[in-house]
């Protein structure tokens, strides 16, 4: 079927509804590999939303999500083989090491990272020296960064949805990020993501959603 | 596919269907109700051993039958509702709850009721009524979670869950609890059992029965009109006045 | 989908190491319960070994209900629920090994813990033993129905009394089988039965609880 293999990632008329209230109707989003998306909007307009529905975790009023031509409710947990999902919450837990955390999270995705890959990971993100921490001792922008460090070892995994990646971050810390996502999107991944901040990322193909008020 | 074939399930094509049936339940569950209490009353013989009051299983026995027989409806609409995901079917769980918790005390009250002249004390732990105290139990959970979750989608959803668990698990509380009468000896006197069923006392429930299920559809459509109604009321179609 | 479970069983069981905290209140608790009976009741030995088998399970029951908002809440809090829903992994096994670690930290220690009680109550040795394989069997049960309990009340307010009001009713055949066994075994009737009608209730607790937990979880995070 020629339609599957135009895109990767094919969202058509997503309308999403909170409470009775609709939140925003007729939104669609298409990506091939090495494609960016940038949703814009004011808040409570639906970002958020719009983002966990690709992902698969709210289900839109209307319309639907095709990953490979597929819907992402037949396909379940092969899709968490390909997408992560990083929302506004860290999932840093506070019982655990800043290592132990990063190795569980790469694990729960599928990705099986020796203690090196995790090192360099947060050595990617600036924080290599806190990984033997207990969580609980970070700062808010050191937990964005923990959380972050996915980022380094989801290289096999083609779509990242990223919620708010640059809050509570540094100048240092941006600059870190935005290289991750710009590999990603170099070497044919895809990249998702709401932001308040206008923070460049350099694409072959760039589209703008923008949810408005 | 299903489109089509649930027209219905929409509630704004529901609403006035409903309005129709309503009088027609209810005029049906008042003549039924005087029917079946003129049976109880003035046909059926006065019992040899227990006198007087045992009529009281005209309303006991319909109202003891209502409570599960609800629940069970309760769940299949929550079960449509989940795999079907219609808007309609959890609203009807939400109006037939009440009801079906409302069947379970009167059966409860009659109880305790029948039970003083006959076992000399209100309550025993007799294995139907305590099997029906846990029903109540069941019913007063089922609502005070949709009640608790704010969005009226998702409590419609995580009642849906709870009724089908509750649906699984009522065979094996009612077993277990029967179980557990044998066992201590409980009272071994049961009210359905009581007197030696009469085809007349057959009659007189069965009618009770009929005019119970009547007057439970009758109120739960007026009371998923209501919750239409509540929950639309930021549709075109509730506004424009137009039900 | 083994090594989801293991992965999710290790992480859990770490966690509750290094919060040693939770699980023994919740046995202490067990323990001030059953301790508080006798002081209401009188301390009549006959009517004391009576009621010990109905006291242990009531005290267990509501100690498994005390620790049912740890089991998935502080996951929703910091994000990683919504991350274990998402990921590469199966939900069902995610939800398996939450459980499991869940009756290891709770239903296994009161378990463990529930003889000694009954020796405070004067059970006899082999009433004793019955006990240990009734709370065994049972507090699996009171994992997986409490499970889907909380999981339907997460994110909502009040949610410990709501817990309560939703799965006591639903632990009604795990403390008739469970007391039960323990009482038939005191009147010198084999426990038999009831400690198989115990295992049945798990069969069916074990799909019915993963199946309503998972659901719940979707809608909570929806």
């Amino acid at each position: 079927m020629p339609r599957k293999m135009r895109y990767m990632l094919d969202a058509k008329d997503l309308a999403c509804e909170r409470g009775e209230r609709r939140l925003f109707s007729d939104i669609s989003l298409a990506l091939k590999p090495g494609g960016f998306a940038r949703l814009l909007g004011a808040n409570g307009s639906g970002k958020t939303s719009l983002l966990r529905i690709l992902a698969g975790l709210t289900r839109p009023a209307a319309g639907e999500v095709l990953w490979r031509g597929e819907k992402l409710g037949d396909i379940a947990e092969g899709y968490g083989r390909e997408m992560l999902y990083l929302g506004h919450a860290p999932a840093v837990k506070d019982e655990l090491s800043v290592a132990e955390n990063l190795m569980f999270s790469a694990r729960l995705s599928g990705i099986a990272a020796s203690n090196d890959q995790c090192r360099m990971a947060l050595e990617a993100l600036g924080i290599g020296n806190l990984a033997p921490l207990s969580a609980r001792v970070l700062s808010q922008g050191q937990r964005r960064r923990a959380a972050l460090a996915r980022l380094a070892l989801a290289v096999p995994l083609p779509l990242w949805l990223l919620d708010e990646p640059f809050a509570a971050l540094d100048e240092n810390a941006i600059s870190r990020v935005r290289a991750l996502a710009e590999a990603h999107l170099a070497r044919g991944g895809m990249l998702v993501l709401t932001s308040h901040q206008e923070v460049p990322i350099a694409a072959g193909n760039t589209q703008t959603v923008n949810l408005g008020v | 596919m299903f489109s089509n074939l649930f027209n219905f399930a929409s509630p704004q094509a529901f609403y006035p269907v409903a309005g129709r049936m309503i009088s027609w339940f209810g005029w049906s569950a008042a003549l039924l109700g005087v029917a079946g209490l003129y049976i109880a009353f003035f046909v059926a013989p006065t019992d040899a051993t227990q006198g007087e009051s045992y009529r009281i299983i005209f309303i006991h026995v319909p109202a003891a039958w209502m409570s599960m027989f609800l629940y069970l409806v309760m769940a299949g609409w929550a079960g449509l509702g989940l795999v079907l995901n219609t808007r309609l079917s959890g609203m009807m769980a939400s109006a037939l709850a009440p009801t079906g918790a409302m069947f379970t005390v009167v059966a409860l009250v009659t109880g305790l009721l029948w039970g003083k002249p006959t076992w000399g004390t209100y309550w025993v732990w007799d294995a139907r009524l305590t099997s029906e105290l846990f029903l109540l139990f069941l019913y007063l959970g089922f609502m005070a979670l949709k009640e608790a979750i704010d969005d009226p989608q998702r409590a419609d959803r995580a009642g849906a869950i709870l009724a089908l668990v509750g649906v699984v698990n009522i065979p094996i509380i009612y077993f277990s609890v029967q179980w557990w009468n044998t066992l201590h000896q409980g009272a071994s006197v049961s009210l359905t059992r009581a007197p030696s069923m009469a085809a007349t006392m057959l009659a007189g429930m069965l009618v009770m029965a009929l005019a119970a299920w009547m007057y439970s559809i009758a109120v739960s459509l007026a009371r998923v009109r209501a919750i239409i109604v509540a929950r639309e009321q930021d549709a075109a179609w509730v506004r424009s006045g137009t039900r | 989908m083994t090594a989801a479970i293991v992965l999710v069983l290790r992480r859990d069981l770490l966690v509750a190491l290094r919060r040693k905290g939770d699980a023994l209140n919740v046995l202490i608790f067990f323990v001030i319960v059953a301790s508080l009976f006798p002081l209401g009741t009188g301390a009549e030995p006959g009517q004391l070994r009576a009621i010990a088998a109905g006291v242990i399970w009531v005290g267990a029951l509501l100690a498994a209900l005390l620790s049912l908002p740890r089991l998935f809440a502080a996951d929703l809090a910091d994000g990683t629920l919504e991350q274990m829903v998402v990921s590469a992994q199966p939900l069902p096994a995610v939800v398996v090994a939450k459980i499991a670690a869940h009756w290891l930290t709770t239903g296994l220690p009161l378990a463990l813990i529930a003889p000694l009680l009954g020796l405070q109550y004067g059970l006899p040795g082999d009433a004793l033993l019955v006990l240990l394989g009734a709370v065994l069997l049972g507090t699996p049960v009171l994992s997986l129905i409490g499970a889907a309990g909380a999981a339907l009340t997460l994110g909502v307010r009040g949610a410990a009394v709501l817990t309560g009001l939703l799965v006591l009713p639903l632990f009604v055949p795990a403390l008739v089988f469970g007391a039960g066994a323990v009482t038939a075994s005191l009147s010198g009737i084999a426990p038999g039965p009831h400690l198989s009608l115990l295992g049945a209730l798990l069969a069916v607790s074990l799909p019915l609880g993963l199946w309503a937990t998972c659901a719940a979880l979707r809608v909570a995070l929806d």
